[in-house]
Order: structure tokens, then sequence, then C-alpha cells
């Protein structure tokens, strides 16, 4: 029998857990709102509520341990919500980089602009698809660009130690089709000099990326004349004359690839079989939505998983902890429960009072450890070598409301399992020993 | 040591508490036994006493830009240059673009300059006579379960042929083993293939070289001898910088994340909470058996003796859960390489780890034992069996 309830306690959880993972909020809010309403509308429900209030009364002699699941989910819930800020904030910038309305263009089968090679006919010839926008003077919106990498000295490094940054070659046309990139210091470069502009991220990273600053890029010394931001994957770039850049790389008058903008986003699935249907062309187009969206996929899938695993690991240590606090907290109370049982209350509100304060210590736990997740990591700023680039990607960790809330559910969940089956001993306590015990 | 009963039969007094808190420690150390493994694998990535023999030349303007065919002659005359071989980066996948294999397209002579990779010499004689040929390394070879005289479609992500299709087909000629596989993660991934196959086909390539490697003649000269190297082609078109392979694949794992880092704060969160949650239970179990220990002391143990065992008491909890933890990770870790089909690469626990742990663990149990201990010591026999 006892093994059939314990069976039954086990699927109860299993069940509670699956449900509890696919909750949105709106559903988490009205499961409050209903046991709320329980807790102060029926007899069951108010008894308790005085039982759970004598239990949080005590809860200052038992701080020590009481702080154990605060502290321990806390843990739990700082390292999970931090390692997931890092997924979102990689994929945000990279998903950022993207629009619905532009559209890059690139040799066919090639997966990133950098392996991509497209030479001058087929750049001019993509130019003349339908579906691009035409500027005021009736010029298509297309911007043939040159990406290549070069190796700069890294700002904290040791002397010698060069990271990879990845250098865009532009021309006027670029500015049209990324409206989000502004100059916030200096000014753009001059055609046909060895001028660059340095993105904010690549600043950031990178020594000599300062206006007025010289950097050696080969034998070359080129002068750093500006700063751009753009709040995306372009910051982490540092851009120059498209020609200039062609000539240093020995690229003569191919480019990687065109981006172009639409006419509107509807225009695009005109623009893609246009491209397709021309016999001269072997290229592939794609949306910057979904070309920027691809690229950060693998990436970001795989510091999810690092997260979870690394979050569930910290969960059982802090699930046990927590069972133990409150093994300790019920047997510290034994005889007071008992009395309680022997004075005509039943097992429900003994459960949902161990239960409740045990959930309430989490939830603090888990505001805790979010907190403080969000003070010390959101705009953190991170940087690695990212898939389909050859530079440093330059990001920042994003703390996000929704990442709190898995937080707050993992916290919650935590709470449950290391509540209930304290609380289950606590209702099934046989009253006589109970009250013999001293 | 003649105590051990005694210290274990406290610390199994109340078995709930114990294996409760000794679950907690070995989530602990699962913990950090896996994430050190990921530190050491990114730290001792090559750092070999072969990799600290190799020079690698790239193009100073940064690592995808080729070097002229004729540099190579030039890098082999340099005085304690030994060998020089070079390879291309092929890019190429296999099915579908997400499935890379780390395909190079190396000289005849390439797998002279590393004797860690293992290759049977008939396998190698007909590699150097098929012109298609590819030796294929082991492990990539089991995931997809290529054999000896498979012919496999490769797709290259960068070059095309002069068709301008970007499918190569290429036959298994021989399956490369790492003599060490401990630090050969990588030698039984690569899919080597011929330079010059490559060059012929593509008309990307042109005759130029990825990057050089040479091997030195004497490990003590590799500064010297890699200033040399740059200066054949100081103030050209095509400068170069070489570094040792030790101190090129460092920065480029640098590059990638500061595993250290990152390691480091998660663990510091995972044993501050240890810290809290073994410091309660030991707090717990020595309150509570505050008339046991002044019998003890009653019966003639003195302080320090009491001392002695509240702290043995809590090492050996911590020892035993860590030990435990850091077995788990050991046998986890064979699991995800397997689990991975070999794209996570992950080394045995090896000694440091262990050491390593066993060291936190001592620390770890001191700490957490001092407070308890410390009241034990100072207890009054009087006040104690008067439940004072």
């Amino acid at each position: 029998m006892r093994f059939l309830a314990n069976l039954g306690l086990f699927v109860l959880l299993l069940a509670v857990l699956g449900v509890w993972v696919m909750l949105p909020w709106p559903g988490a809010a009205v499961l409050v709102l209903l046991i709320a309403a329980w807790l102060a509308f029926t007899r069951r429900g108010r008894q308790a509520a005085s039982v759970a209030s004598v239990g949080l009364s005590t809860l200052r002699q038992r701080i020590g341990a009481s702080a154990v699941i605060v502290i321990g989910i806390a843990g739990v819930v700082g390292v999970l919500v931090a390692l997931l800020a890092m997924a979102e904030g990689y994929s945000q910038t990279l998903r950022a980089t993207g629009s619905a309305d532009t559209a890059i263009v690139m040799r066919g089968g090639s997966s990133a602009e950098v392996t991509s090679v497209l030479d001058r006919d087929s750049a001019l010839q993509v130019a003349q698809a339908p579906g691009i926008a035409r500027d005021a003077k009736g010029e298509p919106v297309a911007s043939s660009e040159l990406v290549v990498a070069a190796n700069l000295p890294v700002r904290d490094g040791k002397p010698g130690d060069e990271g990879s940054v990845q250098l865009r070659g532009v021309g006027e046309a670029a500015w049209a089709v990324r409206p989000q990139v502004r100059i916030v210091e200096g000014r753009r470069f001059t055609p046909g000099l060895r001028e660059l502009l340095a993105g904010k991220g690549a600043a950031h990273q990178f020594k000599g990326l300062a206006p007025g600053q010289n950097v050696r890029l080969g034998t070359q010394q080129w002068q750093v004349v500006g700063v751009f931001a753009s709040g995306d994957a372009m910051e982490s770039e540092i851009w120059a004359d498209a020609n200039v850049v062609a000539d240093t790389y020995r690229r003569g008058s191919s480019r990687a690839a065109v981006t172009v903008k639409l006419s509107d986003p509807q225009a695009y699935a005109n623009f893609k079989s246009a491209l397709e249907s021309n016999p001269q062309l072997k290229v592939d187009a794609s949306t910057t939505n979904d070309y920027f969206a691809k690229q950060s996929e693998g990436v970001t899938k795989v510091l999810r998983i690092i997260g979870i695993v690394v979050g569930a690991i910290m969960a059982i240590g802090a699930m046990f902890g927590a069972l133990n606090t409150m093994f300790a907290a019920v047997a510290s109370r034994a005889r007071e429960i008992a009395t309680l049982r022997a004075i005509g209350f039943p097992g429900l509100p003994v459960v949902v009072a161990v239960m409740l304060e045990t959930m309430l210590l989490a939830l603090v736990g888990g505001l805790v450890g979010g907190l403080v997740a969000w003070a010390l990591f959101n705009g953190y700023s991170a940087s690695t070598m990212a898939s389909g680039s050859v530079g440093q990607l330059h990001f920042e960790l994003k703390v996000t409301p929704e990442l709190l809330w898995t937080g707050l559910k993992w916290a919650l969940a935590i709470g449950f399992i290391g509540g209930l089956f304290p609380a289950v001993r606590a209702a099934r306590l046989p009253i006589t020993a109970a009250l013999r015990e001293l | 040591m003649k105590y051990l009963h005694l210290v274990w039969a406290s610390l199994f007094r109340k078995k709930t508490r114990t294996i409760l808190t000794l679950v907690s420690i070995i989530a602990a150390f699962l913990l950090f036994g896996l994430l050190d493994a990921v530190r050491t694998s990114f730290a001792q990535a090559g750092q070999s006493a072969n990799g600290a023999q190799r020079l690698q030349t790239q193009s100073r303007l940064s690592f995808i830009q080729p070097l002229p065919q004729s540099l190579g002659a030039q890098i082999a005359r340099v005085p304690g240059v030994a060998a020089v071989t070079y390879a291309n980066w092929f890019g190429g996948a296999y099915q579908d673009p997400r499935n890379q294999v780390f395909t190079f397209a190396v000289a005849d002579n390439y797998l002279d300059l590393f004797p860690e990779i293992d290759v049977s010499a008939a396998e190698r004689e007909s590699w150097l006579k098929m012109r298609n040929g590819a030796l294929v390394g082991e492990r990539l070879a089991t995931r997809w379960g290529w054999k000896v005289g498979d012919r496999i479609p490769l797709q290259s992500q960068i070059f095309p042929d002069r068709n301008g299709s970007k499918n190569w087909q290429f036959d298994v000629a021989g399956i490369l083993r790492a003599k060490d596989k401990k630090t050969g993660g990588f030698f039984d991934q690569m899919f080597l293939l011929h330079w010059k196959t490559f060059d012929d086909t593509t008309p990307y390539n042109q005759g130029q070289a990825g990057w050089y490697v040479s091997r030195l003649a004497d490990v003590n000269q590799a500064d010297d001898v890699a200033r040399a190297i740059d200066a054949l082609s100081a103030n050209s078109d095509h400068e170069t910088r070489t570094q040792t392979e030790q101190a090129a694949t460092a920065s480029w794992l640098k590059q990638l994340a500061d595993i250290g880092l990152i390691v480091g704060s998660i663990m510091g969160a995972v044993f501050f909470t240890l810290l809290l949650l073994t410091g309660n239970t030991m707090m717990q179990a020595v309150r509570e058996r505050t008339s046991e220990l002044a019998v003890l002391k009653t019966i003639g143990f003195s302080d320090r003796s009491v001392l002695a065992m509240v702290l043995a008491e809590s090492i050996l909890l911590l020892v035993l859960g860590g030990m435990l933890g850091i077995a788990l990770a050991q046998a986890v870790v064979p699991l995800i390489v397997a689990g991975s089909g070999g794209v996570l690469n992950l080394p045995r626990v090896g000694a440091s780890s262990w050491a390593l742990g066993l060291a936190l663990m001592l620390a770890i149990g001191l700490i957490v034992g001092a407070l308890p201990a410390t009241s034990a010591m100072r207890l009054r026999i009087v006040d104690a069996l008067a439940g004072r």
C-alpha cells in the first residue's frame, strides 16, 4: 500500500513538472490566484494558511538552514540565467543584423560571405534583378561588398597577441542598405584612400582603433577615421573602401556578396526567382533575416544545451539541499504537527503548509539568483569566433524577462520537489509516536 | 586512524541527512569533473612535444590570405629548419553543410612532419598513387562508416571545381590513427587530400599554399627561426607571421572563448553553495550530538581529539562525495563523447583533475568542519550534560 502511494506520488511529481515546464506566465498567474483563493475562502485552505503562518513565524530561528535553500537555489538560477543570457545575447546580436526587406546574394553553395566569390559581371547582373528598391536617382540600391579577415593586436593582450577581425570593403550603397549604421565618432572614410571605419565592438576589442590612429594591415599603414555603431553584428567589423581592400588583398574586381534593399518584403520571391532563372548566374539569394538566423543557430543551441546541463546538475545538488533542510524542519516541528493532527487538522493542510514554506523560500532564492545574474551580467561584454565569420563577434549578455521567468520556474520546481517529500512525511507522522518524542 | 569506525558511525548517525548531503556533494563534484575536463582539453590543445617542434607560417594580413608557392623553398633553406610542408583549408562538409569535416589539401610530405599520426606504409603508398585519394581519421571514418576503397562525396564550402560544381569526390586510401589517443583527438578527425589534385581542380587557388608548417632541428631555436622565416617576406606583398604550433593554437582558442573564466565562475558559484550546504549539515550534526560529545570528553577524550574527530568527519563526508562525483564524471565523459558522435572530444578526467579535486575536497572539508569542530572542542562537560 505504502509502495503504491509512493509510486503515485512519483507519477504526480512528473506530471506536475511536465505541465509546469510548458506553462506560460499567464497560466502561472491563474494558478497563483486559484491557490490564493483556496487559501482564503475554503475551510481547508484557511487551516493550511494558519499552519503555514505558524511555520513562517518560526523561520527566523531556522535562518541558517533556510538560507541553504535560498542560496542553493539562487546559485542554480544565477548560473542558469547567466549561461542562457550568453546564448540570448549571441543570437539577438546576429538576428538584429538581418531584416525582412534586405536580401543577400552569394555564389551558389557558399555558406558564408567570406567563402563566397562573385565576379564583377555577376555582381552587376544581380543589381539589375527586379524587386530591388530604387534611390532618388532611380538607381537600384545594391551594395557589392568584399569580406576578408585582418589580423590586429588585441587590446588587453601580451605584445604580439593578435586577433582576427572581419574587414568589409564597401561602397556608397552600403549605407543605404543598412540604415541602422551610424557614425558615432569621426567621419566616413574617403573613397580611394587607406582609411578605416571601426565598429564600436571592434574598437573595444582591438588596439589602435580610435580615430586619428594608424593600424598596420600586412605591410600597409591605414588610418582610422571614425567609429560606427549599429547595435548588431556589423559593430564587430571594420569597414573600408571596397576598391582599396580588393587591392590590398589582391582580389581584383571580384566581390564576396551583394546585399540589396528590396522594394518591399513581398518582392523577395520575385527577386529570388529572377536570379534563379538567369542562366548566366550561379548564385544563392536569401533574406538577411534567414541568413543571420542560420548563422546564429548552431552556437546558440550549443550554449543553451551547456546552460541547461550545468543548471540541471546544480539543480540536483540544490534540490537535495532543500530536501535536507525541510526534513530537518519537519522533524524539529514533529510534536507541533502531531498536536495539530490530534486536535483534528487533517493531513492536507499540513502538506500544503510545508510546501508553501519551501516554495516561498525557493521563490526568494529564484528572485535573488535572477537579480544577481541581471546585475552582474546584463550588458556584460563577451566575444567569440562566430560561425560563418572570420572575425571575433562582440556581443553583450542579455538577461531578458523571459530568461528571468525561466529561472523562477526552475526555482519553484526545485522548491516543489524539495518540499513535497518532507510534507508527505509530516502528514504521515504517526500521531502517538510523534507526541511522545522529546 | 583507530577512531575511523567512530567517525564513520557518527557520520551515518542520521542516514537520510548524510545521504542527501552526499548527493549534493556528488552533483557538485560531477560538475567539477566535467568542467575541468573541458578546461584541460582547451589548455592541452597543441601542448605536445611534437607541437613544440613545429612552426606555423601564415600570412600576416590574415589567416584566410594564401601564400605564394615559392616561399616553401625559401623557408627550407633557413638555417634550423629541418623540413617544410604546406596545406590548404578545403572547408569540406559531408551530406549536409552542418556536418563539417576538417579537410586539408596537403603536400605529399605532410605526414612526415606529424610523427604522432599513425598510418600504415602500404596505405600511405597507395594514397600517393591515387589522384583522388584521401586519408581519413579513424574517428571520422567510424562516425560515417567509411572503409578503405569507399568513394566519398564531399562538398566544399569554399572551392568549386572548373565546372563551378562544389561537389568533389574522393576515394578513401587509408585510415589515420592518433598514436596518443589522449592528446591526438584532432588527428583522428582529419580528412587529408592531395594539394596537387586540389590545386589542379579548382580555378581559385592558382598554386598558392594556405600555410606552411616547418619542423625545427632544435626546439630551443624556435624564436630565432621564426624571425628568420618572417624576414624572408618582410616588406613584400605577402608578409608572414610565424609562431610555434602551441602558440598558434593557444591564441586561436583564446579567440573562441575565455573558457578558464567561464569554468571558474561556474565552479565558484557551485562551491560557495556547497560550502553553505555541507556547513549546515555539519552544524546540525554536532548540535544534535552535544551530549554524546560530552560523554566522550568525560571518559577521557582530549579537547583536541574531539576537534580532530569532528574535522575528520566533515573531511570524510566531502572526500566520500567528491570521489564518487569525480568517478561519476569519469564514467560519463566517454558517454558524452560517444553521444555527440565525436564532435565533442573531451579527455578523460586526468590525474591533475583528481589532484585538484582532492585538494578542493580537503579544503572545503576543513572550512566546513572548522566552526562545529571548535564549538565541540570548547564544549564544557557540565553544561553539555545539563542540556544548557
